[in-house]
C-alpha cells in the first residue's frame, strides 16, 4: 500500500530542487492570459499571489489540480490572494482548456520564449520541455514566502497554499 | 477574524462522532473517511467497493462520509449533497447517499424529490431545503476541512487518519485497511 501522511502541517521545503526559496524577491514577468491580454506579476503588488506552475493543459492530473483550485477560489479570495496558473501552453490552448473546465482564474502562457518564466523561478524541466508542478506563494511586497515542488505526477492539493496564506495574514495583522 | 473562521473548522482525518455521518462503531479498530462528490464518476466506482469492504469487515470498520463537491465540474453535485444532508435531517442520510450513488446519471431536482418519496421522507421539506441551501454551511465546512487536509480530488480516503493514495480497487483498499493498524 501507499498511504502517506499529508496533513495540514505537511509543508516540506522545495525538496532539494532549484525552485526559488522563501525570502527571494519574486522575479517580475508579463505573460499572455488570453490571446489579447497580458498579465504582469507586479500588478498584484499589495496582495498575496499564488503561482501554480503545472506541466500541461489537458493531462488528467493537471486538470484535477486546476479544477481543485477553481473550486477553492473563494478560499483564496478570503485571504485577498490572486491565483495564477502557468504552463508552457499557448494562449489559445489555455483559452480552450479554461472554457472546457470552466476555470475562473487566469492561466498564463509561458510560451515565447518557451518556459522563460519557469526558468526564472527554477522550475523548468528541460528534459520534458515543460515546467515542474511547483507552487509559490508571493507576499504583498513581492517576495517569495513559500515554495513547493510536487512530484510531477502528484496533485499537490491546496493545504500548503492555505497554510502559507494564513501565515501571511497573521504576519500582516501582527504589524 | 479569518484565521479564526478557519480555526473553527473541525479538521481531522479520523471519523468524528460529534459531526460526521458514520456507519459502524466510532471506536472500531479500523477507521475509514471518504471525501466524496455524488456526481463524480470515480466516487461512483468506489461506492460498491466501500460497500463490499463494509460487508467484509463488519463492526471492525467505522466509515465516515464527508462532502467534497466539485461544483464547477459537476453541476448537480451541490444539490445532491444538499439532498443527502436534508435526508440526514430526517434521519435517512445513508439511504439517500446510497440512492444518489446508485443513480449518478439522474440527479436533477425532480429526481431528488423522487428519491425522497421513495425513502418515505417529507419530500416537500427536503426539496425546499435543497433549493434554499439549508445545509450549505455544513457542506462548505466539509469541503474546507478537506482542502486543509490536502484532499486533491475525489474520492479521497483516509485510513486510520492517514491518506490512502493507492488504488480504489477492492483488494488494494482491503489490504491497506487491514494492514494499517497503528
Amino acid at each position: 500500500m501507499n498511504a502517506t501522511t499529508r496533513g495540514a502541517s505537511s509543508r516540506s521545503p522545495s525538496n532539494g530542487s532549484t525552485a526559488l526559496p522563501a525570502g527571494t524577491p519574486a522575479p517580475d514577468f508579463a505573460l499572455k492570459s488570453t490571446p489579447d491580454q497580458t498579465v504582469r506579476l507586479s500588478e498584484f503588488r499589495g496582495r498575496p499571489v499564488v503561482l501554480a506552475f503545472y506541466p500541461a493543459d489537458w493531462s488528467p492530473v493537471c486538470g484535477d489540480q486546476m479544477a481543485l483550485y477553481n473550486e477553492m477560489l473563494s478560499e483564496f479570495q478570503e485571504f485577498g490572494a490572486e491565483i495564477l496558473g502557468i504552463s508552457v501552453d499557448g494562449a489559445w490552448c489555455h483559452a480552450a482548456f479554461c472554457r472546457d473546465r470552466k476555470l475562473h482564474f487566469p492561466l498564463l502562457a509561458d510560451f515565447e520564449p518557451k518556459g522563460e518564466v519557469a526558468r526564472l523561478y527554477g522550475v523548468y524541466r528541460s528534459d520534458d520541455g515543460t515546467s515542474e508542478r511547483a507552487l509559490f506563494v508571493i507576499n504583498a511586497q513581492g517576495v517569495v514566502h513559500w515554495s513547493y515542488v510536487s512530484p510531477v505526477g502528484v496533485n499537490p492539493g491546496a493545504a500548503g497554499i492555505l497554510s502559507a496564506l494564513e501565515e501571511l495574514q497573521t504576519q500582516e495583522e501582527g504589524t | 477574524m479569518k484565521p479564526d473562521a478557519t480555526a473553527r473548522i473541525p479538521i481531522s482525518t479520523l471519523p468524528r462522532a460529534d459531526r460526521d455521518h458514520l456507519q459502524g462503531p466510532i471506536d472500531a479498530p479500523i477507521r475509514l473517511v471518504e471525501y466524496g462528490d455524488y456526481e463524480c464518476p470515480y466516487c461512483g466506482e468506489a461506492y460498491p467497493v466501500v460497500k463490499a469492504i463494509q460487508e467484509r469487515l463488519g463492526n471492525r470498520l467505522c466509515f465516515a462520509f464527508r462532502n467534497f463537491p466539485l461544483v464547477n465540474s459537476h453541476p448537480h453535485a451541490q444539490h445532491a449533497a444538499e439532498a443527502a444532508e436534508a435526508a440526514g435531517a430526517q434521519g435517512r442520510f445513508w439511504e439517500m447517499h446510497d440512492l444518489l450513488y446508485e443513480n449518478q446519471d439522474a440527479l436533477e431536482d425532480d429526481d431528488l424529490t423522487e428519491y425522497a418519496l421513495k425513502l418515505g421522507l417529507d419530500s416537500d421539506r427536503l426539496i425546499s431545503q435543497v433549493l434554499a441551501g439549508a445545509h450549505a454551511a455544513r457542506i462548505l465546512e466539509d469541503f474546507r476541512s478537506g482542502a486543509r487536509l490536502d484532499v486533491n480530488g475525489t474520492p479521497s480516503f483516509f485510513i486510520n487518519g492517514r491518506r490512502y493514495d493507492g488504488s480504489p480497487e477492492f483488494e488494494d483498499l482491503l489490504a491497506a485497511l487491514t494492514a494499517d493498524r497503528d
